[in-house]
């Protein structure tokens, strides 16, 4: 049985239909967390965060507040939040935007306050056209409200916040892909080092990019204090996290749970979750992470959902979208959908990612529409080890950013767990499950 | 002489006044761009580049990068069904199947009466309701053919034009305010915060 006991951090509002709007913020302890904030001194604020042990939940899950002391002291300096949500799968962020906007603009002030930036933007999804009139609907009140602007509720600390869409490239996922964007530029992922946006950022400024649930968390962080949400979890998993699940699974959708007090298994098969799967199918394989990570067979449904647990395992817990697979999925057609969207999506610099992913789609096409051979498993392995050479978790990388090195994820996973299915595919001239 | 309309220049000329630097806005100007032709013409692409103090060239290798903008003219409805991993195992590739007969146009193509514009899209991020299926960027929320031919139908007779503006109109609720943090008396307002900082470091370590 899943342990549901913990509070609802980031997603107590949701049950309301008006959650959206400033009057239902307003009832539900809105923006108080902001006054408390301004009552105390920056690093105070930071302090609490710290605190909290808040690790990011864009996907890398670097420590919130270890990325904020990065910050190169400057005169001008940005927050930029990223809300660019595209790993496949992964749909909590879209959640939080349409459904709790002031939750996140009130984070995205506390965090200005902490840092003491000049500047804040918020980068949406293009396709979030819904998302994006909420969002500049809540930053619009809140000006009205006097929590945002000039002299915040009375304060010495002033602050603009900007709403900027995207246009539709995952790429731009990408802490410094999405700044080139914010720069009006094609998303390309720069050059490392620097590895922080905190040293050079946006026109070189330094630049703290957090995503959207991090800062989402922020308004009960300062409510409730950093050691109320650090006593939640276990370990380095401190909090509860958003789960975003997919995939064939009875009640697909996000559960927000205590990390690492509940396990895959908890969250697909319990009745208040995601209630089984469909046709009460067994599990073939799940991602754990978004297609960017290594898959997991049914064998580790077990396993605790904690960052350190997952990595533990050679996977990674990433975007906090976990989609699940039944005994009839074909895990060609699977890995060869994923490689095609990583194939259409990598932004061209890197040789081994622009011609790596090509090549693989092509060889996993062939091998489940028909005219696969045997030795395009070898051939696959080969082109996974080029990209990510010694094929380990956490990858080796070969490109500039981590896009590349996430191809071989599904591949690999696939054809190490599932080999027959490939052989099965040569010999039947494509995908016998059709 | 201004491509844009009226109302149109002024919301871009704001658009330009939020950021630090004009080439800044350009993401959002292209999509205005688009709110006004359904595509991104060549005058509107000229106009933008005027705007962010760039080159049409540059304007239009910028905005080639991004799947959201078209080069060339679109239906009135661009309908994007998604087949990506979540989808996929929900039957996504069968719905995009049944749109493209239902459409009577190929993945990628317009209808022949220009309405609509048919692509196969990559996560959408509404996995719980899948497949996902967008039209012009909203949710519908069609997961079935038949779901999916009522939501045609009910696009052709006009019902939707609420909840489904033309392509191009991505974000109708307009900012209502310019920045009211000025620079300097931002500058001025660290200035205070960092001296009181100084200032309060010692006692505290003492």
């Amino acid at each position: 049985m899943a342990t549901l006991s913990a509070p609802k951090i980031v997603s107590s509002r949701a049950q309301f239909p008006d959650s959206h709007t400033l009057v239902r913020y307003l009832a539900t302890g809105g923006y108080t967390a902001l006054a408390q904030a301004l009552t105390m001194f920056p690093e105070q604020v930071a302090a609490e965060v710290d605190a909290a042990s808040l690790l990011g939940r864009g996907g890398a899950g670097f420590p919130a507040g270890r990325k904020w002391s990065m910050l190169r002291k400057s005169p001008v300096s940005y927050l930029v939040v990223n809300g660019d949500e595209s790993e496949p799968a992964t749909f909590k962020d879209h959640f939080l935007v349409e459904r709790d906007p002031h939750q996140l603009v009130e984070g995205v002030i506390i965090a200005a306050y902490a840092l003491q930036v000049s500047q804040a933007f918020i980068f949406l999804r293009g396709e979030f056209a819904l998302g994006l009139e909420r969002v500049q609907q809540a930053v619009n009140d809140a000006y009205e409200h006097g929590s945002l602007g000039s002299k915040i509720l009375g304060s010495n600390f002033s602050l603009d916040i900007v709403v900027h869409p995207g246009a539709g490239a995952y790429i731009c996922g990408e802490e410094t892909s999405l700044i080139e964007a914010l720069e009006g530029k094609r998303g390309f992922p720069r050059i490392k080092p620097p590895f922080f946006p905190a040293v050079t950022g946006l026109y070189g400024e330094p630049t703290v990019v957090n995503n959207v649930e991090t800062m989402s968390n922020l308004p009960w962080i300062v409510r409730n204090g950093g050691a109320a949400f650090a006593a939640l979890g276990v370990g380095r998993s401190t909090g509860t996290r958003l789960f975003a699940l997919a995939g064939r699974v009875k009640n697909p959708g996000v559960y927000e749970v205590e990390m690492v007090k509940n396990t895959f298994r908890d969250l697909i098969y319990d009745p208040a979750l995601g209630g089984g799967i469909i046709g009460d199918k067994a599990v073939k394989a799940l991602i754990p992470g978004g297609v960017s990570a290594p898959w997991f067979g049914p064998e580790l449904l077990d396993l605790p959902l904690g960052q350190d647990e997952v990595a533990g395992e050679g996977s990674m817990l990433g975007s906090g979208s976990i989609v699940v697979m039944d005994e009839d999925t074909c895990p060609v057609r699977a890995a060869w959908r994923i490689t095609k969207f990583f194939s259409r999506e990598s932004c061209g610099q890197c040789t081994p990612c622009r011609e790596g992913s090509g090549w693989i789609e092509r060889a996993m096409y062939r091998l489940e529409h028909g005219g696969g051979r045997v030795e395009d498993i070898d051939l696959l392995l080969d082109l996974c080890d080029n990209i990510a050479p010694g094929l380990t978790w956490p990858p080796q990388q070969t490109t500039i950013c981590v896009l590349g090195p996430s191809i071989p994820s599904s591949v690999h996973s696939a054809i190490t767990m599932f080999r027959d299915d490939f052989l099965a595919h040569v010999e039947h001239g494509g995908c016998p499950h059709e | 002489m201004s491509h844009f309309r009226i109302d149109i220049r002024q919301r871009a000329e704001e658009l330009v006044a939020l950021y630090p630097r004009p080439r800044s806005a350009m993401l959002p100007l292209l999509h205005l761009a688009q709110e006004q032709d359904g595509y991104l013409s060549d005058e509107g692409i000229a106009e933008v580049a005027e705007l962010t103090a760039t080159t049409p060239a540059d304007v239009r290798g910028t905005a080639s990068f991004y799947d959201m903008f078209h080069l060339e003219p679109v239906g009135r409805y661009v309908v994007g069904v998604c087949t990506n991993i979540a989808c996929l195992l929900a039957g996504g590739e069968a719905l995009l199947e049944h749109a493209a007969s239902t459409l009577g146009c190929a993945v990628g193509a317009t209808s022949s009466d220009g309405l609509f514009t048919l692509e196969e899209t990559e996560c959408l991020a509404d996995c719980n309701i899948a497949p996902v299926v967008q039209v012009n960027h909203r949710y519908v929320r069609t997961t079935t053919p038949e779901a999916f031919d009522q939501l045609v139908e009910d696009l052709r007779a006009g019902k939707l034009d609420h909840d489904v503006p033309a392509h191009g109109t991505l974000i109708r609720v307009r900012r209502s305010t310019g920045l009211r943090a000025p620079r300097e008396q931002v500058a001025a307002e660290r200035a205070e915060a960092r001296q009181a900082r100084e200032d309060r470091t010692p006692k505290e370590t003492q």
